[in-house]
């Protein structure tokens, strides 16, 4: 068996731009996919976090259950039950990339949602019971006291976790959309040159994930308490 | 039935159990389950092995390990799944790659991506509890004259699986739920089963919902067994570590 690099070069555009980036016919794209999912995910983890945390039962337990259903789950099934189920509710199909993005924030929101909560917890009581103290309202604590502090202390966490959604957009080539791991079978396909194919996707996914957990290593050290002063 | 704008969906539940869907269903998630355990038995190996090569500081073992962990766990499974499927089987030699050929190679290549990706992971995981081990556990162990393997197995190691329990359950949950990927290569696994009910019934919504409950299952029952063995070997004195979600 002997390599053909060359074929790297040959398709570089189509994988790059159209899988990588999203820029084509196709539409879809990694970082297309990646980046509303990562923001949008957020929103949802911090609404769930809160709302676990809340006193209110009927707040609390729905926000349980959505967490410990999405957790027990393997993401493909959440994103096969997407494409199967909304063009029965809505009544026609939607493209892959909106089913796709749509399943990526159920589920990592309930991931984000859990390292939020524990952020939170984080946070030591006497500072929660202080700003009670000094007469400040539930929207003040929480915004201007607690959620500071947590989120200083989530931050690796939450890295960790927007590396996983990032390598986690790979799953959506399954239902079709043409992201990098997509690109990558067609040209392999064509090609015929398999191991070079995704021997190369490797490297383009590790080094977005690989800089991504060298800044979360930084945060880790510049936040630790020993380092603060 | 379930309707909306016109548009109907009719349940029928009971396609999940006639036959010879039920068949699909069980033995996808028997072979779920194999592929589970062994990938996790080879995933658990590379993880100690590597996660300790991480901790000593003998260059060469440590930069080893440093890069199967950092290069392994930063690509998709995915990817690695389509790797060890369609790339690697061509730089094998011509017997190994007829072995695996006759002996299913969808489901080894399967349990190689598993496990080489997990075992990175695990290596992580096993990597933090050993440097939440006290450094004076390790000078201990090698005044009273063991060798370094020897402080390793007998004193780090077993150390440091009790205080990872809670985050190697969790890894462990992740690499079972990870073995759905596997049906991208023709694994015969509960996902695929699923879909193939989806195929033959265009009942999708049940096929799914049958497999998702069995994965429910399946993790909850793991959580709850492994929450008694963290209880149960617990080092006394220390206060149980959270970690972060992550899968």
């Amino acid at each position: 068996m002997s390599f053909d690099w060359s074929v790297i070069f040959s398709n570089a555009k189509f994988l790059l731009l159209q899988g990588l980036v999203g820029i084509g016919v196709y539409g879809g794209g990694t970082l297309r996919l990646a980046i509303p999912a990562i923001l949008l995910g957020f929103v949802i983890g911090i609404i769930l976090g809160l709302a676990r945390m809340a006193n209110r039962p009927w707040i609390h337990y729905p926000a349980v259950l959505y967490i410990e259903l999405i957790r027990g789950v393997p993401l493909i099934i959440v994103i096969f039950w997407f494409w199967f189920l909304v063009p029965v509710i809505i009544g026609r199909p939607i493209p892959e990339y909106w089913v796709a993005l749509t399943a990526f924030v159920i589920f990592e929101g309930a991931y984000i949602g859990e390292i939020i909560r524990a952020g939170i917890q984080s946070v030591p009581k006497g500072q929660v019971e202080a700003a009670t103290a000094s007469g400040l309202s539930y929207a003040h604590i929480m915004f201007d006291v607690i959620l500071p502090q947590a989120i200083r202390n989530m931050i690796p966490a939450l890295v960790t976790q927007f590396i996983v959604l990032f390598k986690d957009t790979s799953l959506a080539s399954i239902i079709g959309m043409m992201d990098l791991t997509k690109a990558a079978q067609t040209v392999s396909e064509r090609e015929l040159r398999p191991f070079e194919m995704y021997l190369f996707i490797a490297v383009v996914y590790w080094i977005f994930t690989y800089s991504m957990s060298r800044v979360a290593h930084r945060l880790e050290v510049r936040m630790s308490p020993d380092r603060r002063p | 039935m379930f309707g909306l704008f016109g548009l109907s969906y009719e349940f029928r539940w009971s396609v999940l159990w006639v036959d010879p869907h039920l068949t699909w269903l069980l033995n996808g998630l028997s072979t779920t389950l194999r592929l589970a355990a062994i990938s996790w038995i080879i995933a658990v190996l590379l993880g100690i092995i590597f996660g300790a090569m991480r901790t000593v500081s003998f260059r060469p073992a440590h930069a080893i390990a440093t890069v199967y962990v950092e290069f392994f766990r930063n690509v998709p499974l995915l990817v690695w799944l389509f790797f060890w499927y369609f790339g690697a089987p061509e730089v094998f030699p011509e017997f190994l790659k007829q072995w695996f050929i006759r002996h299913g190679i969808e489901f080894w290549s399967g349990v190689a991506a598993i496990s080489i990706y997990h075992g990175s992971r695990l290596a992580e995981v096993i990597r933090s509890g050993i440097q939440a081990i006290p450094k004076t556990q390790l000078e201990a162990g090698l005044s009273s004259g063991l060798s370094v393997i020897e402080t390793y197995r007998l004193i780090l190691i077993p150390v440091a699986l009790r205080l990872i329990v809670p985050p190697a359950t969790n890894e462990s949950l992740n690499l079972l739920k990870n073995t759905s990927l596997a049906m991208t290569i023709g694994v015969a696994e509960l996902t695929f089963a699923a879909r193939q009910i989806e195929t033959y019934t265009a009942k999708a919504v049940e096929a799914l919902t049958a497999a998702a409950l069995i994965y429910l299952v399946l993790c909850l029952t793991i959580s709850m067994i492994m929450n008694k063995i963290e209880r149960k070997y617990a080092i006394p004195g220390l206060i149980a570590r959270g970690t972060g979600a992550e899968h």
